[in-house]
């Protein structure tokens, strides 16, 4: 392997795992958010 | 979210994107090739700030465990959770990036020399930190031991600083306070670094709210249940 593939490889992993962390953080925002939304529908029609 | 803290996290975002776009300019086309090394040697500029951020996110869980253990307070264990998180997935890149460097340069993927295998040791133990958190059977009592562990595992930061100079390491010593680095080049890592700072926040940022979120759905659980 060049240097030039060892260099490619470290950015693209970077990138990679940076927005795959980020990405994964905004997914399970969303879904949490989902879950509060439901739950207070829920208290709501309880009450 | 509220009105104050949307705006935040914009001008963040904003800055941290400008920012990311200079180091990615100053790293591929402004600096010059270092001369021994070529063109590999710039892994650095994303290598050291990445180090240098999750140093920076354990000494921030190692203040914030010290607040919950001393305030009990939620909020901190929150903030110490997610430097905690974020941390472990940039000193994961540290290593990546160290052993395709070191592969490059000294030909071997990985060598037992001490700045190595102190930061292996600083990885394994905040990954315990997250694994407490998850296998505690309440979550007070998670956040009790993971925050003993910040305190405690912390100690590993500055043997990971001063390693180069405790032992003989492989691993070359901190060039930018030794003044080894030409001046291109020490405009490139501070802005590096700040890029990856300002990433750092709103990683964490984001993180905390998830977690608040948790906590949220849970006490709306246990209404719903109790009505």
């Amino acid at each position: 392997m060049g240097n030039m593939s060892y260099l490619f490889a470290a950015y693209t992993i970077i990138w990679a795992v940076v927005f795959g962390y980020v990405f994964y953080l905004y997914r399970k925002q969303r879904k949490l958010q989902r879950d509060i939304n439901s739950l207070k529908d829920r208290i709501d029609e309880q009450k | 979210m509220n009105g104050k803290g949307f705006l935040r996290d914009n001008v963040l975002l904003g800055l941290g994107l400008v920012l990311m776009i200079a180091a990615l300019y100053l790293i591929f086309i402004y600096v010059p090739t270092e001369r021994d090394m070529g063109v590999v040697q710039r892994i650095f500029y994303f290598h050291v700030p990445l180090a240098w951020v999750s140093l920076l996110a354990f000494s921030f869980v190692f203040v914030f465990s010290i607040l919950y253990l001393w305030k009990r307070a939620m909020k901190w264990d929150i903030l110490a959770h997610a430097s905690a998180e974020v941390g472990v997935v940039f000193i994961t890149l540290v290593l990546i990036t160290g052993t395709i460097w070191a592969k490059s340069i000294w030909g071997v993927w990985w060598t037992w020399d001490a700045r190595l295998t102190a930061t292996l040791v600083l990885w394994l133990t905040y990954l315990a930190y997250l694994l407490v958190r998850n296998y505690a059977t309440e979550q007070t009592q998670g956040a009790r031991f993971a925050a003993v562990l910040g305190i405690v595992g912390f100690i590993d930061v500055p043997i990971v600083v001063l390693a180069v100079n405790l032992w003989r390491t492989q691993h070359p010593p901190a060039l930018i306070f030794e003044g080894g680095i030409t001046s291109p080049m020490l405009l490139t890592i501070v802005v590096s670094i700040a890029a990856f700072t300002v990433l750092y926040i709103l990683m964490v940022i984001l993180s905390a709210y998830m977690k608040n979120s948790e906590i949220e759905i849970n006490y709306l659980q246990y209404i719903a249940k109790s009505n």
